[in-house]
C-alpha cells in the first residue's frame, strides 16, 4: 500500500494524454473537420482524441439507421407524383405506441374507399423509432428517415407530421438507403412482372 | 434437458406431498398447484428436501373470469437444471397468501410488487407497503378490471387510428394533473405523504426508537443524487456515519410496463423491452424472444442463433464496461475511467447501429430469428474489435484499476454478501457469482447455442465490492472468448424461420424464458390465452431483485460505502421501476 500501483495505473492515463499529441502531429489537420478524420476516429484502431465536435462534425449514419418515418412518392415521367401509400392501415396497426393516424380516401360518389390516404399523421412525440411500420409495409411506402435534427420551438403543432411534411420523393429514399432501395425495387419489379405476365408458364406446365 | 428434470420432479413431489400438491393439468401449463394453507409447508420441503434453494421469480396472474388470483413461483437449484413451478390460487375477494419472506428473504420486494399491482396481501410479510406506486394510490393496476383514467381501449390496435384516423393528441385527452384517480375523500392539496412517514417509521423501529438516542438520524439520499444512477432514493438511518438501516424508495420512473405489455400485440412488446434496461437492449430482446418462441414452438435458424449470441455478448461487454466505469465514479475517480470504458462502448454501439438501426433501442430480435442480416463490413468490424482492440483495452483497464491501492482499500471487504445469503436474497448475475456461487444461466440451464462455446463461469470468493468488480472484468474476457468462437463459426444462411409476421398466433399456455443478462437472470413470464395480445406479461428484472440485498450489504458500514455498494450492484432504473 505505498502508491506504486496508483502510479503504474497513471501511466495509462499518461499514455492516453501523449497519444493525443502523437496522433495530432502524425495525422495533421485532416484529423479534424474532414470526413476521413471523423471516419478514422470510429475505426477499431483509433487512438488519441475520440470525441466528435458536433455540430461542426457529424458522424455519418449507417444505412440501417432509423429515425422518424416518412412516406415515399414516385415521380412519373410526366412529372406527376404518385404516392405509394394505399392507406391499407398495416403501419397504424403494427405501431406499438399507436402514433400513426390515417384517414382513407373515399370516392365522393360511390362512397367506396380509394387506395390512397386522404390524411396521414404521425405524432412524432409518441413515435418510438422502432421501425415496424417500414418493416411491414407491403408497398415500400413508409420508410425510416435519417434526418435526426428536428428540434422545434412548438411541440404541440410542429411535432405532428402531416402528409405535406411526411412525403418525400423516391430519389431521396434511394439516396439515404441505396442498398435497401435497390433490392426492394428489384423485388417489386419481379412482382409486377409476375402480375402482368399472363399465366402462361403454369398452363405450359400443366399441358 | 429441462424436461427430464421436470419429469423426475413430478415423481418426487407427488411422493413427497401427495395429498395437497396436484399437478397443473391445464393445457399448455406446467408445474404444480398447492392450496395457500399448505404453501409454507410445501415450499419448506421443496427448499430443504429437494434442494430448490433459489426463488427466481414470484408473480401473480389475475384470472378474472374464474374469479381468482394465481400466485406463481419459479424455483431453481443453484446447481443447475430446469424450473419447479409452483402455483397457489386464492379467490379475488379474500386475496391473502402466506408470505415466503421467512424462507426466502429475496421474496420481499417481489411480494411487495405483487401487493402493489394486484392487492394480494401476504400474511407474515415484514414490511408490506406499496413499492412502485405511492402509498395512497387508488386501485390495483394489474388487475384485469382496472382501467386508468383516459384509457382508450383494452388492446391494441386502437380502432380510432384507421380508417377514420382524425388525429387527437394524447395530451389533450389526458391533461396533465388530471390523469390521476384519487380515493374518495382524498385531497391532493392537503395530503401529507404517509408513504414517507411509513418508511421513516420502519427505519425508526430498526434503529431502536425509545432508547437513548445519540447521533441517530434519518437521511434521504436521492432521488436527485448523482451517485444513485438515476431517480433512486435511499432512506438511510444513521448513527454518526454508520448505516443502521436502509430502505430503497423506487418507482419514480414507473410506467407500468407490464400493463402496457398486456395491451400490446406480442411483436409490439419487442421495442418496449428495449426500454427496460436501456443499456443492454439486445439481451432484453433475447429473453422476450425466447419466452414467446417457447410458446410458439419454433427455433431460429443457425445463423440467427449465432447473431443473437454475438449481440448478447457484445451487450454484456457494454454493460460491464459501464458498470466498472461508473463504479469508479462512485469511488470518486471522476469520469476518467468511465470515459475510457465509454470509448469502447461507443465502438460497440456503432455496430448495433449499423446492424439494427439504433444505438440503444435496438429492437433487433424477432420471433424465430432476427430482423435483418449483417450489412457489409460489420463482420470485419466485430472481428477487429474482439480479436484485437477489446482484449488490449481490457488489459489496460485491468492494469489501470485492479491493483490501485485506493480502489482496493475502498472496495475490499465492503458490502459483503455470503453465498447462502446471496442465494436466499435471490441475487443474480455478477452479485451472486462474486459471492462464490458459480451460477450462470448460460451454463446452469443452457439456452440458444451456449452449450457449443467454451467459456468459464467467473466467480468470486469474498462477495465484496472488489470481487464484483473482478467478476465483471473476468466476464468481459469470457464474453470475448465466446465472441471469438462465434464470429469464426458463424454459418451462412437464413436469419428468420418462416416469413416476417406482425401478428403471431400464440397457442394457449404459459412460458418462462430466461437469459443471463448482464445484470443477472432476466426472465419473462408470459401467459397466452390464444388472443393476439399476451394475457399476462411479467418480467423478472435482475436489478430490481438485486437491490433487495442492498440493506443487507450496507448495514453496519459507512454511508459513503452505501454509495459504492449501490454502484457495485449496477442498477438501471428503467428496469428497476419498469
Amino acid at each position: 500500500m505505498n502508491g506504486i500501483e496508483i502510479l503504474k495505473g497513471l501511466t495509462i492515463t499518461l499514455r492516453h494524454f501523449v497519444d493525443t499529441y502523437i496522433v495530432d502531429i502524425v495525422k495533421g489537420r485532416k484529423h479534424y473537420f474532414t470526413p476521413e478524420g471523423i471516419q478514422s476516429r470510429a475505426e477499431a484502431d483509433t487512438r488519441g482524441i475520440f470525441t466528435v465536435q458536433y455540430p461542426e462534425e457529424k458522424v455519418p449514419v449507417p444505412e440501417e439507421f432509423r429515425y422518424f418515418p416518412f412516406l415515399v412518392y414516385d415521380v412519373k415521367e410526366d412529372g406527376s407524383k404518385v404516392v405509394r401509400c394505399t392507406s391499407c392501415g398495416i403501419c397504424s396497426k403494427v405501431c406499438p405506441p399507436q402514433c400513426i393516424w390515417i384517414v382513407r380516401s373515399v370516392d365522393p360518389e360511390t362512397k367506396k374507399p380509394i387506395p390512397s390516404p386522404a390524411e396521414f399523421y404521425i405524432d412524432v412525440d409518441i413515435c418510438m423509432n422502432c421501425g415496424f411500420c417500414a418493416e411491414f409495409c407491403p408497398f415500400d411506402a413508409i420508410k425510416m428517415d435519417h434526418d435526426y435534427e428536428i428540434a422545434s420551438y412548438d411541440r404541440t403543432t410542429a411535432h405532428i407530421f402531416d402528409l405535406q411534411k411526411l412525403l418525400k420523393p423516391a430519389s431521396y429514399y434511394e439516396k439515404i438507403r441505396p442498398v435497401n432501395a435497390e433490392s426492394e425495387d428489384r423485388v417489386r419489379a419481379e412482382k409486377e412482372a409476375a402480375k402482368n405476365a399472363p399465366k402462361k408458364p403454369v398452363q405450359e406446365a400443366s399441358t | 434437458m429441462s424436461e427430464i428434470s421436470t419429469k423426475s420432479v413430478v415423481k418426487s413431489l407427488d411422493l413427497l406431498l401427495p395429498e395437497f400438491v396436484t399437478p397443473d393439468t391445464r393445457a399448455g401449463y406446467q408445474g404444480f398447484i398447492v392450496s395457500p394453507e399448505h404453501l409454507i409447508q410445501t415450499v419448506k420441503s421443496i427448499k430443504e428436501e429437494m434442494q430448490y434453494d433459489y426463488l427466481s421469480s414470484l408473480t401473480a396472474v389475475d384470472y378474472l373470469a374464474e374469479g381468482k388470483f394465481e400466485v406463481v413461483y419459479h424455483f431453481y437449484r443453484t446447481t443447475g437444471g430446469g424450473a419447479l413451478v409452483l402455483k397457489t390460487q386464492v379467490s379475488r375477494e379474500t386475496a391473502v397468501v402466506p408470505s415466503l419472506v421467512p424462507l426466502f428473504p429475496g421474496a420481499e420486494f417481489q411480494e411487495r410488487e405483487v401487493y402493489d399491482m394486484f392487492g394480494i396481501r401476504f400474511s407474515g410479510h415484514p414490511d408490506l407497503r406499496r413499492i412502485l406506486m405511492w402509498e395512497g394510490y387508488a386501485g390495483w393496476p394489474l388487475r384485469k378490471d382496472f382501467r386508468e383514467p383516459f384509457a382508450e381501449e383494452d388492446v391494441k390496435p386502437f380502432k380510432s387510428r384507421w380508417p377514420e384516423g382524425h388525429i387527437v393528441r394524447a395530451e389533450e385527452k389526458n391533461p396533465f394533473q388530471d390523469n390521476l384517480q384519487f380515493p374518495p375523500g382524498f385531497n391532493p392539496q392537503t395530503w401529507i405523504p404517509e408513504g414517507d412517514e411509513a418508511v421513516y417509521k420502519v427505519l425508526r423501529r430498526l434503529t431502536g426508537e425509545g432508547e437513548l438516542q445519540t447521533d441517530r438520524m434519518i437521511v434521504n439520499l436521492g432521488p436527485q443524487h448523482p451517485s444513485t444512477h438515476g431517480v433512486f432514493r435511499m432512506v438511510v438511518a444513521l448513527d454518526g456515519e454508520t448505516v443502521l438501516g436502509l430502505k430503497p424508495v423506487i418507482g419514480y420512473l414507473h410506467r407500468n410496463h407490464e400493463k402496457i405489455g398486456e395491451r400490446n400485440t406480442y411483436l409490439g412488446n419487442m421495442p418496449f423491452t428495449d426500454r427496460l434496461d436501456y443499456i443492454s437492449s439486445m439481451s432484453n430482446n433475447f429473453g422476450y424472444a425466447l419466452a414467446v418462441e417457447k410458446l410458439l414452438g419454433i427455433t431460429p435458424p443457425e445463423r440467427a442463433e449465432y447473431i443473437r449470441v454475438i449481440m448478447a455478448e457484445l451487450t454484456r461487454i457494454v454493460s460491464h464496461m459501464i458498470s466498472i466505469g461508473f463504479l469508479l465514479n462512485d469511488l470518486g475517480a471522476f469520469f476518467t475511467p468511465s470515459l475510457y470504458s465509454l470509448e469502447e462502448r461507443e465502438l460497440i454501439v456503432d455496430i448495433f447501429e449499423a446492424v439494427s438501426g439504433s444505438r440503444m433501442m435496438c429492437n433487433y430480435f424477432r420471433f424465430g430469428g432476427v430482423a435483418r442480416d449483417f450489412p457489409d463490413g460489420i463482420h470485419k468490424k466485430i472481428r477487429d474489435l474482439v480479436f484485437d482492440r477489446l482484449p488490449r483495452k481490457i488489459d489496460d483497464i485491468d492494469k489501470y484499476l485492479t491493483k490501485n491501492e485506493i480502489v482496493r482499500m475502498r472496495c475490499e471487504g465492503i458490502g459483503v454478501l455470503r453465498p447462502e445469503e446471496a442465494i436466499a436474497l435471490s441475487a443474480a448475475g455478477p452479485i451472486l457469482r462474486a459471492s462464490g456461487v458459480p451460477y450462470d444461466v448460460r451454463r446452469a440451464d443452457p439456452y440458444s447455442i451456449y452449450e457449443r462455446f467454451d467459456f468459464d463461469v467467473i466467480y468470486g470468493v469474498h462477495g465484496d465490492v472488489y470481487d464484483r468488480y473482478l467478476v465483471r472484468l473476468g466476464e468481459i474476457r469470457q464474453s470475448l472468448k465466446i465472441l471469438q468462437q462465434a464470429i469464426d463459426a458463424m454459418p451462412e444462411g437464413p436469419i428468420l424461420t418462416g416469413k416476417p409476421q406482425h401478428t403471431v398466433r400464440v397457442p394457449v399456455g404459459e412460458s418462462y424464458g430466461r437469459v443471463e443478462g448482464p445484470k443477472g437472470e432476466l426472465g419473462y413470464y408470459i401467459v397466452s390465452n390464444g388472443k393476439p395480445n399476451p394475457y399476462r406479461y411479467h418480467i423478472r428484472p435482475p436489478s430490481f431483485i438485486n437491490i433487495t440485498g442492498l440493506e443487507f450489504m450496507a448495514r453496519g458500514g459507512k454511508v459513503a460505502d452505501a454509495v459504492v455498494i449501490l454502484g457495485s450492484i449496477d442498477i438501471v432504473l428503467g428496469e428497476v421501476d419498469r
